[in-house]
């Protein structure tokens, strides 16, 4: 939970009078908060967590990042399912 | 070197590694502050890497593992009570109470959901009028933007079925108690780079001259961390105690200006107790006066609970760098991800944890 990944802005949308974004993680598309970084446009790259965009990042360096999450299976991690996954560690060594 | 070839970069990293062993003359205790980093440290062998002597001190930037069992056991009486849909991260739902923890809530029928984002609790509350939702904020400086701008559009759209159960730490203060410890080792601290993606750099240049000790901004990547370590050496060779900053892709000194001022509004300074180590004087958010009716604690009556902590944990020590979890008599043993008996064993980022799902072989048969 306490991570935040990089990703790609695909589209910026204003709802209930905040500014939300379409925002893709190597391949998994989560609605994100653009509320704190103001400035960013659609094709950008931001750092988020829970969510919400925190800083923007620049396109070579959430690049790398991405892929080293990736690899390192910490996007599915993050994207995962909480239940699926407290399930598991009930029956973790079993 | 073994594990080098897993690093992304690994003639980087083997580059990063000579340079650490180049300048170290002698024996360097140093704290990455941030879970993220300790996982990240315990499954690249990053500690195994350095020279004899440089030791990684994990440290207690986890805020699943700190939040107090007082919480927890009130997080549990809520989220059990009928009408309430009780939202919280996913790290959350194992972590032992004094009873049970919140996927036994579930298991008993209770309406516990996980969400990505504060922003779907907030969702869910109005979808379900007529139901109660509360969310479990907890988090350091890196979430509480997120809760803090939820309570602010609950405000603003009049979502008054909506509640937030606060238990916001912040890091500064505890570098702070952690160096005011008599038996505190600390020399230099990695300090948790996304924290001060929000916060900025400005509260640290204090703590470094005060307690003479050099903090370096770091990431959570594998190389990112060897140059965190690679710059707090070269500071601890050479007599300097300055704030750097090992990360500035993502952090400018002056953080997250627009964060800052969501969090200035929707939060206050508070004390508040860490799970395990105990009260640490403003190093905590609560509600501020305009927020405080969306304050859960406030809403629900879970005042008089009874807490008891399993006397085996000593997650306290660990999560002050005093005691290293395998050093923990019970890890491994009555404590697993399975059975926890404390939060770093649940916690996707509890040190605990991370020495049980990296070294589960040479550690279990202590
Ligand atoms: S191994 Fe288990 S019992 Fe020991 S400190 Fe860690 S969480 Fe507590």
């Amino acid at each position: 939970m306490c991570l935040a990944v990089p990703g790609r802005v695909l589209s910026i949308t204003e709802v209930d009078g905040t500014t939300m974004a379409e925002v893709d993680f190597g391949g998994v598309r989560k609605d994100v908060c653009l509320q704190y970084v103001p400035d960013v446009a659609t094709g950008e790259y931001v750092i988020v967590h829970v969510g919400f965009a925190i800083q923007r990042l620049d396109e070579a360096s959430a690049q790398q990042t991405l892929a080293t999450f990736e690899r390192l299976g910490i996007l599915q991690e993050e994207f995962g399912d909480g239940f699926t996954r407290a399930a598991e560690q009930t029956g973790a060594d079993r | 070197m073994k594990y080098l070839d897993e690093f992304s970069d690994p003639d980087l990293a083997r580059r990063l590694v000579d340079q650490i062993h180049a300048v170290t003359s002698r024996p360097w205790a140093m704290m990455e502050v941030c879970g993220g980093q300790t996982h990240s440290i315990i499954r690249h062998g990053i500690d195994q890497l350095l020279p004899e002597g440089v030791e990684m001190i994990h440290g207690p930037g986890c805020p699943v593992c700190v939040t107090p069992l007082e919480t927890i056991d009130k997080a549990l009486a809520i989220a059990a009570q009928p009408g309430v849909i009780f939202c919280s991260f996913g790290d959350m739902l194992r972590v032992p109470g004094s009873g049970q923890d919140l996927f036994g809530i579930k298991s008993a029928g209770g309406d516990v959901r996980v969400v990505y984002s504060p922003l779907d609790a907030l969702t869910i509350a109005r979808q379900h009028p007529d139901r109660q939702v509360v969310f479990f904020g907890i988090g350091f400086e890196t979430t509480a933007p997120a809760n803090a701008m939820t309570v602010y559009q609950a405000r603003r759209l009049g979502v008054r079925n909506f509640s937030l159960l606060v238990s916001h730490v912040l890091v500064p203060p505890a570098i702070a108690a952690i160096m005011e410890s008599p038996r505190c080792r600390v020399q230099a601290f990695l300090a948790a780079g996304h924290v001060c993606s929000v916060m900025g750099t400005a509260e640290y240049p204090p703590l470094a001259q005060r307690y003479e000790v050099p903090i370096v901004v770091t990431g959570f990547e594998p190389l990112d961390i060897l140059e965190g370590i690679r710059q707090a050496v070269i500071q601890l060779e050479s007599g300097r105690h300055e704030v750097q900053n090992a990360y500035p892709r993502a952090v400018r000194d002056d953080g997250n200006p627009a964060a800052m001022a969501m969090l200035r509004d929707v939060f206050e300074v508070t004390d508040r107790t860490w799970r395990g180590i105990g009260m640490i004087p403003g190093s905590g958010w609560r509600l501020s006066e305009r927020y405080r009716d969306f304050d859960a604690e406030l809403r629900f009556d879970v005042t008089g609970l009874h807490t008891s902590e399993s006397s085996l944990c000593r997650s306290g020590e660990v999560l002050q760098g005093l005691l290293k979890p395998n050093e923990c008599a019970a890890f491994g043993r009555q404590c697993t991800p399975r059975n926890p008996l404390g939060a770093t064993m649940v916690s996707s980022e509890g040190a605990c944890a991370a020495y049980y799902a990296y070294r589960r072989l040479d550690l279990v048969q202590i």
